[in-house]
């Protein structure tokens, strides 16, 4: 059989004359399973731009990445990683989105002696006992933001929230994030159903409960449902949630329901420092639309990458390994760091939503936790 | 054995299933052995439904069930053997295992009991209702596991390593690609004598007529009951071998989707047919190999590609092939 | 920081009869709206014998239909038209080129058929209109909530959809039951040479019959799409309840699927938030939200499971 895969090379050669930065060392080959088709498909569309964006830019000839698509399948994206690392002989990968796909494929190839850095998924297990000293996340551990919507919404005085979450891994470290730094009380406290659309039996909870806030966690179309059912019920308490169902891919589809709603996340575009604002304007020069969060955590990964391959040669695991721990990129969150568990220690703002010119979009409003490593850190030993 | 050309054709899948492996291995390319193991799992998969669409015209949406059930037979047992938690301590202490020999036969013993059940329920109703019935047990396992989270829920369950065989080291793709290929053709050992003997004669015949099975004085129900028990069976140890593959399992393992693509491989392949399951999963896998790689829209592609079998092709690809003679009927 | 207090009695909800009663009429809406989708399925298959895996791709045609027409007219009235006639014509075209070969196959060729539809419809949608999701809004008047009887505060928009899914029931009765078409399709239903013998022209029929489907499979997209989201995939979860709806009807059977989606839409509704707080009678409170959650995602199923075991041609099936 042959083998025959999309590959992007690094098209330097073309675009950048001043393809000075091709280092001594060994050249790099980097695999990225990332969801391209399905439901799914536009935050991994993002995060693969991203990051190509950010090898475009660096004009290295050295690297060179592999793309191919999970299809958000679990067993996909495990044959996928089996495929990088047998025929491929890849040296680092990334991309993989859901941290139910993370679970399957980055335990088997970390202890395969390959790198992972991820754009994305950052489940719990990863982060603490189950860590890897060649597993780095650069986007957040999956309970950070839920952690920062807790810690916001003791700053804006609420007192009892009503939260809800699928009932699914992810939802529940939702549930329990928000809670681990949440200080009030709890009018209610709902699991909803995996893909459900219709939430009018919950909102009538919500208006019946003594609430003074509700939290949310339901990414995807389940947040755009909410959200416009919300808007629309009269039930008027203030609403907080992490940044993934105000994200810019979606936020155009929930439309007017999401405004000056509160959500918290680690980057948003109007956060001030020539990175980003570079990042900002390339990446609509580049795609044609404004970036997500996505995008940003593609691009970030990418330039830790590229950080580590420019000092550092990708066969020498332990002196690669130091160059990532450096993290010494320039950052779209600014100054980026990871802790002793290759997560990232970072700040997370709160945003709010609101509409420029036609489009959607948020604006950061205030800070929620400053300097926030997280929970399962000192769980883990390399 | 008659030299038929379905015959033949089985002979030249055969040598493929055994070449194309091995000159993998000569050309170091253990990816290529990865997917044909993916593929022989699958055609196991297929054979065992085949036993009950084919031989005994049950459509059954919900075969995932078994597979799923033989996957977490295999993930639970060894996720207690990892982590060397017992799995029950009363009545008798039950330990977690990672031998195959072990994880098979409880594997198909736990999928032919839910068969059995689910079976008994179901074969009460006929035609569209049981398509729908076996769907919504399908339905009801998927929900249960994405939320049960002892297990994971939707993530799923990590095997680190693969579990142990005999004298052989299945860390080596090709070792355990070797096993894998030896049951499935078990399997359809098993499938072609099942379909000559008594029984096989007796469920063709309440397939097609169930007032003259009745007038034999045989219960068709009983008859199809016990073929849908076995294909569950099979159907589950597929599922244990997918776990192994890939040292993962999920509650996608559940999902009607995978029913649906377990009957797209026998419909691609030739329904009824002894091989056809197995020439639609190799077809399948590679289809979903190479149209993956070309286009981020390959399944449109696929589904045309189905569309047209169906539409055009009755008897499938092995139809296609050597024609439209049929051993039993 | 401090823990929050974790949930005891008090977070169970209280549960006024004003609760219960909205509670109730919400299932009733999600029923009701089931109901317009599983009306197509379950008329398609009645008179032709057909089951279409792909109705579940019609309501995502007609969502999309909606949200373009809105984004191009501003009017939701011409979007909720465009959904009706968008799906109509899909499914006529649909019809004409695939669907009719297969009336005469069996049940395995059509599942197959119809599954290989929805990933042609899927994949095709998300080429055209993106992998992001579209925005289609319910317009401002209907968008708030309205005073009811006895204390209730419920949308004005899904009294609407409660209005037109009851309109939708009246009106395929008034065209089975009353009209010359509807004389045919009962007839074509029960002999199809018959019909066929009397001078209609049959094939005119079944595309007629099956556009009706899709139109309406269209409409319930695009009202629904209003108060969820527009985008690749939404059909599929649909589709498995409809048939879930049909089923437990009896297949065929528009009084059954009116009954059976009810059924559905209440089970689903109530037991997401009673079986919770049952659970916590008799178990610790984190405990019974997981445990319950996952027994009621399982509930309408288990209705399903329970009904076919009991009458296996569902509740108004005809036997044989």
């Amino acid at each position: 059989m042959i083998n025959k895969t999309i590959k992007i090379l690094t098209s330097s050669a073309v675009l950048t004359a001043t393809a000075l930065t091709s280092s001594a060392f060994a050249d790099v080959k980097v695999g990225m399973i990332t969801t391209l088709s399905g439901g799914g498909a536009g935050l991994g569309i993002d995060v693969r731009d991203g990051f190509m964006l950010a090898i475009k830019q660096s004009g290295r000839t050295d690297i060179e990445v592999v793309i191919e698509d999970d299809q958000r399948k679990p067993d996909i994206a495990v044959q996928l990683a089996d495929k990088m690392v047998q025929s491929e002989k890849v040296d680092v990968l990334t991309g993989i989105i859901w941290s139910n796909l993370a679970m399957a494929v980055v335990p088997s190839v970390t202890a395969q002696g390959k790198f992972y850095l991820s754009p994305n998924a950052g489940p719990s297990a990863l982060a603490g006992a189950g860590c890897h000293k060649n597993y780095f996340n650069v986007a957040w551990q999956n309970d950070n933001l839920h952690e920062a919507a807790g810690a916001y919404a003791n700053g804006a005085g609420h007192k009892n929230s009503f939260i809800l979450a699928p009932n699914y891994p992810a939802g529940k470290d939702a549930l329990t994030g928000y809670k681990r730094f949440f200080s009030g009380d709890l009018a209610g406290e709902i699991f909803t159903k995996l893909g459900q659309t219709d939430y009018a039996a919950e909102i009538a909870q919500i208006r019946a409960s003594n609430a003074d806030s509700v939290f949310f966690f339901l990414p995807g179309g389940m947040g755009i449902s909410f959200l416009k059912q919300y808007a629309s019920s009269g039930v008027d308490l203030p609403v907080v949630g992490p940044a993934f169902s105000f994200d810019q891919g979606i936020l155009q589809a929930v439309g007017s329901a999401a405004l000056g709603v509160v959500n918290t996340s680690q980057w948003n575009k109007d956060i001030d420092n020539p990175t980003n604002n570079a990042f900002v304007e390339s990446f609509k020069a580049e795609y044609g639309r404004l970036p997500s969060l996505y995008a940003s955590q593609g691009f970030d990964t990418a330039n830790l990458l590229i950080s580590a391959v420019a000092t550092s040669d990708v066969k020498d695991a332990d002196s690669f390994r130091k160059a990532l721990e450096a993290a010494n990129f320039d950052s779209t969150r600014g100054d980026f760091k990871f802790g002793s568990n290759h997560h990232p220690v970072q700040t997370i703002y709160a945003r709010k939503v609101i509409k420029e010119g036609d489009i959607f979009t948020n604006m950061i409003i205030g800070t929620a936790l400053e300097n926030h490593s997280d929970a399962y850190a000192k769980e883990c030993k390399f | 054995m008659i030299l038929t050309r379905e015959n033949i054709l089985n002979f030249v899948i055969t040598a493929g299933l055994i070449l194309v492996p091995i000159y993998a291995v000569i050309v170091e390319e253990p990816f290529t052995i990865t997917l044909a193991t993916r593929a022989v799992i699958f055609s196991l998969a297929a054979v065992g439904l085949n036993i009950a669409l084919g031989l005994g015209g049950m459509v059954s949406l919900g075969h995932a069930v078994f597979f799923g059930l033989g996957g977490y037979t295999m993930g639970i047992l060894a996720f207690h053997a990892q982590s060397y938690i017992p799995l029950f301590e009363w009545p008798i202490l039950i330990e977690g295992t990672k031998q195959m020999l072990v994880v098979w036969p409880l594997a198909m013993i736990i999928s032919a009991i839910a068969a059995f059940v689910i079976g008994l329920l179901s074969l009460r109703t006929g035609g569209v209702y049981f398509i729908m019935i076996t769907l919504a047990f399908g339905q009801m396992f998927f929900f249960f596991s994405i939320s049960w989270s002892a297990y994971g829920g939707e993530d799923g369950l990590s095997i680190y390593v693969r579990n142990q065989f005999p004298l052989v080291n299945t860390l080596v793709p090709i070792q355990f690609y070797a096993i894998c290929l030896a049951i499935l053709m078990l399997a359809l050992w098993i499938n072609a004598r099942l379909a000559k003997s008594s029984f096989g004669l007796a469920l063709s015949a309440a397939r097609q007529n169930t007032e003259r099975v009745r007038n034999v004085g045989l219960d068709p129900t009983s008859i199809k009951l016990v073929a849908f028990v076995i294909s569950g069976a099979i159907t589950g140890l597929a599922g244990a071998l997918f776990a192994d593959l890939n040292r993962f399992v999920s509650p996608t393992m559940f999902s009607w989707q995978l029913s649906g693509e377990i009957m797209v491989f026998i419909i691609i392949g030739g329904i009824g047919r002894l091989y056809g399951p197995v020439l639609g999963a190799i077809i399948f896998v590679t289809l979903e190999h190479f149209l993956g790689g070309i286009s981020e829209y390959w399944l449109v592609f696929l589904g045309l590609l189905l569309l047209l079998i169906v539409l055009f092709s009755r008897g499938g690809l092995v139809g296609l092939l050597v024609g439209r003679e049929r051993v039993h009927e | 920081m401090g823990a929050a207090n974790s949930c005891t009695q008090t977070c169970g909800v209280f549960m006024s009869f004003a609760l219960f009663a909205e509670q109730v009429l919400n299932g009733l809406q999600s029923g009701i709206m089931l109901f317009v989708m599983a009306a197509g399925l379950t008329l398609i298959f009645g008179v032709m014998g057909l089951i279409n895996l792909a109705h579940g791709s019609l309501y995502m045609v007609g969502a999309f239909a909606a949200a373009a027409a809105a984004a191009w007219t501003g009017s939701f009235l011409l979007a909720l038209v465009a959904a009706l006639t968008g799906a109509a014509l899909v499914g006529m075209f649909v019809e004409m080129l695939v669907i009719r070969r297969l009336y005469d196959r069996d049940h395995l060729d059509q599942v197959l058929a119809t599954f290989a539809l929805i990933l042609i419809f899927s994949e095709g949608t998300r080429f055209f209109f993106g992998s992001f999701p579209l925005f289609l809004d319910v317009p401002k008047v209907i968008a708030g909530p309205i005073n009811l009887p006895i204390g209730i505060e419920y949308p004005v928009y899904r009294l609407i959809i409660i209005g037109v899914g009851l309109c939708v029931a009246l009106g395929l009765w008034l065209l089975i039951s009353k009209t010359r078409l509807g004389v045919q399709i009962r007839a074509g239903k029960n002999d199809r040479e018959m019909i066929a013998a009397l001078g209609v022209n049959i094939s005119a029929l079944y595309t007629f019959v099956f556009a009706i489907g899709a139109g309406l499979a269209g409409l319930a997209g695009a009202l629904v799409g209003a108060i969820q989201s527009v985008q690749v995939g939404m059909g599929e979860p649909v589709l498995i309840l409809a048939f879930v709806v049909i089923v437990i009807g009896g297949i065929g059977s528009i009084k059954g699927a009116f009954i059976g989606a009810i059924l559905v839409g209440l089970t689903d509704t109530l037991g997401g938030i009673f079986l919770p707080e049952l659970f916590k009678l008799f178990m610790e409170g984190s405990i019974a939200t997981s445990l319950g959650s996952a027994l009621a995602s399982m509930l309408i199923y288990i209705l399903m499971a329970v009904i076919l075991v009991c009458r296996p041609q569902g509740l108004f099936g005809v036997q044989g």
